[in-house]
């Protein structure tokens, strides 16, 4: 199938669109990393760096709207082109969404004070890595309109999901013996949920180019841990 | 009606391949697909049209109600009273707008008396969408009506004759939205009580009047669906590369 449309505005349409994904979703990934740094290292001044980005990352969500309402209404999109265009028009407010928990992580880092003693939270930075993946593959796979690499990403929640579940009893058994660090923990607590989600948001992305890319959806997922905390 | 393996060859050239489609009065059908891909001639076989021209032949079979409209026993001019016909560029006869309707019945013998002949004209101008606009100039010439009026005249035309197939052949290639729309709407209304075949090149408008949706190219049928399947996700990847823009 020739890749190019015979308007070749349509695809300098197309292509602006899926840079501005891929950029948006750059800067999320940042943030996230930037956020899960702050914590660790109790770095105010990046912490309130990731708060201001955000901004960014709301603005392109509205050009990538402006973009996609644009192209509906001049190029008349059918099949895949169709389903890509509205799928981009989702996708971005998922991934700004994921933006703001990131925000959010930040937000927390000066509430945190001195937390170096508590232990549970170095579990936090490898849930936050493993949901970024999960971000940055699940944007590879729309860019790439690949389904087999968006079925990967929702393969990859459950891990995420195990580890938040780890994560809370954890906290909550640590606050049972420390009763002076609750204040920290809860922080702590919201934190890996924020994480869990942004997991949780990386798999809707997926299924989202799933259809893009197949016109099926995917059957519902069962869900292992099911219990939802 | 139902097409089954259909031919169709000017002198040498073969320009439908083993065609075979259904289309019933429930949904609106269109043909569509690149200049030259055989739609036009493939609607032209379902009245006869290619009767008109020296050189084509076809082969298989197309009935209407189970019956064969190439055996000799059928009757031409009775078979496209049933399998009525529109065309791109309005055509009007050069008669009143109550002659252009009433010409079809007269010939046929379907009115009885003018108090009949009365009550067709009236209901085919108002089943196709005109009576409103022409109820009290019955008298002036049909030619004198705007495009789009002429068109939906042609169409009552048609309709007048108890059509159970209209077939219509890029109707609003030349008229402007506004008239295009009026048509797209009659289409709608017309749906159940006429088999309706709609050739166009207009992929949005296609999209919009018809529910099942045959893709042409090179005299082949590549893909049959229903509509909204043909539009959003495609099973060929010709059909996938025409609709998308894609296609050349």
């Amino acid at each position: 199938m020739p890749e190019q449309h015979t308007v070749k505005a349509f695809d300098d349409d197309i292509n602006k669109l899926r840079g501005l994904i891929a950029e948006m979703g750059g800067r999320v990934e940042t943030a996230l990393e930037d956020a899960m740094t702050a914590l660790v290292q109790q770095d105010f001044k990046k912490a309130k760096t990731v708060v201001i980005n955000d901004e960014r990352i709301d603005a392109l969500e509205a050009e990538v709207g402006k973009l996609v309402i644009e192209t509906i209404a001049l190029r008349a999109p059918m099949a895949n082109d169709l389903r890509e265009v509205i799928a981009a028009l989702k996708i971005v407010s998922v991934v700004e969404r994921i933006g703001d928990y990131a925000k959010n992580i930040a937000k927390r880092v000066p509430k945190i004070g001195d937390h170096r003693t508590i232990e549970p939270l170095s579990l936090l930075p490898a849930m936050a890595q493993i949901a970024g993946e999960m971000v940055a593959e699940s944007l590879n796979a729309f860019a790439a309109r690949n389904a087999m690499l968006a079925e990967a990403v929702i393969e990859r929640d459950q891990i995420v999901d195990s580890f938040y579940n780890s994560i809370f009893r954890t906290l909550v058994t640590y606050m049972m013996e420390n009763p002076k660090t609750i204040s920290e923990c809860a922080h702590l607590l919201f934190i890996a949920k924020n994480i869990e989600r942004i997991g949780d948001h990386a798999t809707n992305v997926a299924e989202m180019v799933y259809y893009a890319a197949t016109g099926n959806y995917l059957p519902e997922r069962d869900r292992i841990n099911d219990d939802d905390i | 009606m139902s097409a089954r393996n259909v031919n169709v060859f000017y002198g040498e050239k073969q320009a439908i391949k083993n065609v075979s489609i259904d289309v019933d009065t429930d949904n609106v059908t269109a043909f569509i697909g690149p200049s030259g891909c055989g739609k036009s001639t493939f609607l032209r076989t379902m009245n006869r049209m290619n009767d008109t021209v020296a050189s084509a032949r076809v082969e298989g079979n197309i009935t209407l109600d189970g019956e064969d409209i190439y055996s000799p026993a059928m009757d031409v001019v009775q078979l496209r009273a049933r399998v009525g016909m529109v065309f791109q560029k309005p055509n009007p006869f050069p008669k009143s707008i109550y002659d252009n309707i009433a010409y079809g019945p007269r010939i046929h013998g379907l009115a009885n008396s003018k108090a009949d002949l009365d009550n067709i004209v009236e209901s085919s101008l108002f089943r196709a969408g005109l009576w409103d606009e022409v109820k009290d100039r019955l008298k002036d010439s049909g030619t004198a009506l705007s495009g789009g009026q002429q068109q939906r005249l042609c169409i009552g035309r048609a309709i007048a004759v108890e059509p159970e197939v209209i077939l219509m052949d890029e109707p609003c290639s030349a008229l402007d939205p506004i008239a295009t729309a009026k048509i797209e709407e009659l289409i709608h209304e017309l749906r159940g009580r006429y088999a309706i075949v709609i050739v166009t090149h207009n992929m949005q408008q296609a999209a919009r009047v018809s529910q099942r949706t045959a893709f042409f190219h090179l005299g082949d049928l590549v893909e049959y669906g229903v509509t909204t399947e043909i539009f959003t996700n495609p099973r060929e990847d010709r059909t996938k590369d025409y609709i998308t823009g894609r296609y050349g």
